[in-house]
């Protein structure tokens, strides 16, 4: 049968087949030049030198060797703590968030449970409304959150979308497997923790990612909580200061830092170089996590 | 932050409904009555939700109860329940401001434009991509356009910012094909355009996923048939894959409509300025000014409920035509 079709198929390779094959294979080559270009760029202003990457018409490889802009980065006092902020909130964040979510998609889980459906509606409630600014600035004053590190990893860790993916998973675990360790005397967290979690190590790898991607990337909540305190930037806020130092005077970024010295470091490339240290990280990681964000896409949006 | 907000809205709806349906039938799935040897043997959970509840009324129900800031004359020093009621007063304030009405004009017309480009580039790029045979060059492909969507906005902007200035990769393809270098973001005109492409530059790749999956579920053997019938490649789109992930197409669609309100605050606030202001200001950073800036929390607060309760009607609007579609078995 198969062999049928291609002898079929072979002949029939038309003129408007040929002409969709080239424009498609040159609409790739146009989307990845489109997307890879500017990362790579910045990437070549980061090691070029100072005044001269201020000429522009950098491409992807730099025109004259430096790699004083990171030295300055990473002597930046600010620059060491953000990054300490940032690794320690994307860790201890994660861990929270995939702790709580999966104990509260656990529980809502359990067809026995005696409050399931309230409780699930209870959390698919805060999908649809949410307080919004003011509100939240006034609630971690109150509670003494702004100002601090929780207010990182707190507030946002229980989340409607991610409980729901996971109960999702969990769902589709057979009752069976309760069943028989309730019989042995196993206890509900027993059954969570020996039973459900190995089980579903997929979909924490998901959740995981997500969490991860998001508190590393996240800036707003540094400018909004802990504008004042040094000590909790993030570098996502640091870079976030130092892009606005461009924005706000168009152009004009020709002054150097440090006019002391003849070595010459500017804001473009100092940004440059913060860009690159930001989205290393993430950068190395996603390519290998890829089969964990594409089930889990797949979990929350189409199931048939 | 998008991404999870579009697929949080696709999975939602359809668990309310559950839970209505079993409200109504109950016969249809067994339920364990309540009585004290139950709740003695499920302490653990109780426990468990005991915590969730107050966890939840803390920090997602609390903020909500702020919304009552909306209609006081709210001071910190008198707090939530001794401020001065003013009624309506503040949004009418609202009402009668040309600036707040300029954001919502600015928050509607971006996030529609992009809805419209986010959702078509995907389509297109995943059917696109479905088509290049090569497996090792589509793998390839498919892990570049990923990269994007990890990086922050803030990443995301000051790239684009470097590739529109004035000595940028864009303008000296412009120079190359005979204009003037001119600098993009001192002109009204460029921002939303701007805008879309950062959004569908950042997207495109994470949003195909879904298209991408829904295309590898359609039987083969249609295309075997097809081929066999003498189709051509824009034939087979055309009959078989564009029909196939039809359904996909118009959850998605009808689910992000729910969100257009908030389609953009980052970008819009991170390359935006004081001379394009009038296009670049949109409702979240209205909310933000005068909520942040100028300390008229009740303002801020009357501008945040506004949006909350638009994109609430939008949602049930949405679900409502997701429905008469019956497309529900997606999820």
């Amino acid at each position: 049968m198969i062999k049928v079709n291609t002898t079929v198929t072979k002949p029939r390779k038309s003129g408007a087949d040929v002409a969709f094959v080239v424009c498609n294979t040159l609409f790739m080559i146009a989307f990845v030049v489109i997307t890879l270009y500017p990362v790579l760029n910045t990437v070549a202003v980061s090691f070029n030198d100072g005044t001269d990457a201020v000429r522009g018409h950098i491409g992807l490889w730099p025109r004259i060797f430096s790699i004083k802009s990171y030295n300055t980065v990473l002597q930046k006092p600010t620059m060491k703590t953000a990054a300490i902020v940032s690794v320690l909130r994307t860790i201890i964040g994660t861990v929270l968030a995939l702790a709580t979510n999966a104990l509260l998609a656990f529980v809502v889980s359990r067809k026995k449970f005696l409050f399931k459906s309230e409780l699930s509606l209870f959390w698919v409630i805060t999908m649809y409304v949410n307080g919004g600014m003011i509100p939240y600035i006034l609630l971690f004053k109150t509670l003494h959150l702004s100002g601090t590190f929780w207010v990182y990893v707190i507030p946002g860790m229980l989340n409607a979308f991610n409980m729901l993916v996971m109960r999702t998973y969990m769902n589709g675990i057979p009752d069976s497997l309760e069943e028989s360790a309730q019989l042995d005397g196993a206890g509900y967290f027993t059954i969570f923790w020996k039973i459900i979690s190995p089980l579903c190590l997929p979909v924490y790898a998901t959740v995981a990612l997500f969490v991860a991607v998001g508190q590393w990337n996240s800036w707003f909540d540094t400018m909004l909580y802990n504008r004042m305190e040094d000590k909790y930037t993030t570098l996502q806020y640091e870079l976030m200061k130092l892009l606005n130092s461009v924005t706000s005077n168009k152009g004009q970024n020709s002054s150097t830092n440090n006019t002391t010295q003849q070595s010459t470091v500017t804001p473009v490339t100092v940004r440059a170089a913060a860009t690159v240290i930001t989205m290393l990280p993430i950068i190395c990681l996603y390519p290998f996590l890829q089969r964990y964000f594409v089930t889990g896409l797949t979990i929350g949006g189409v199931k048939e | 932050m998008a991404d999870t907000n579009d697929t949080m809205v696709q999975s939602a709806p359809v668990k309310t409904n559950n839970a209505r349906r079993r409200k109504r039938k109950p016969g249809d799935e067994f339920k364990t009555p309540i009585t004290v040897k139950e709740m003695k043997k499920q302490s653990f959970l109780l426990g468990c939700t005991a915590l969730f509840v107050i966890y939840g009324i803390i920090f997602n129900y609390i903020p909500i109860i702020g919304w009552l800031m909306a209609f006081q004359k709210y001071t910190p020093k008198d707090g939530l329940f001794g401020s001065q009621f003013v009624g309506l007063a503040k949004f009418k304030f609202l009402f009668d401001d040309e600036v707040f009405l300029r954001d919502i004009r600015n928050t509607l017309a971006m996030g529609i434009i992009n809805l419209v480009t986010t959702f078509i580039m995907a389509i297109v790029f995943a059917i696109l991509l479905n088509e290049i045979k090569n497996t090792l060059a589509k793998k390839c492909i498919q892990t570049i356009s990923y990269l994007p969507h990890f990086l922050s906005w803030i990443v995301v902007c000051g790239i684009l910012h470097d590739a529109l200035s004035i000595n940028g990769i864009v303008n000296d393809v412009i120079e190359f094909f005979g204009g003037e270098r001119f600098n993009f973001f001192m002109y009204e005109g460029w921002f939303w355009p701007i805008v879309a492409f950062a959004q569908n530059w950042k997207e495109t790749g994470w949003n195909a996923i879904i298209y991408l999956a829904a295309i590898t579920s359609i039987d083969p053997c249609l295309y075997e048939a097809a081929a066999i019938d003498g189709a051509g490649r824009w034939a087979k789109i055309k009959y078989i894959t564009l029909p196939g992930i039809k359904p996909t197409i118009m959850i998605l669609l009808l689910m992000n409509v729910g969100n257009v309100l908030n389609a953009g605050f980052e970008v819009q606030y991170i390359l935006g300025n004081d001379v394009i202001k009038k296009v670049a200001e949109t409702i979240d950073i209205y909310c933000l000014t005068w909520g942040v800036s100028k300390w008229d929390y009740s303002l801020g607060t009357a501008a945040g409920v506004f949006k909350s309760l638009v994109s609430i009607v939008l949602i049930v609007i949405a679900n409502m035509l997701a429905k008469r579609a019956g497309e529900e078995r997606l999820f």
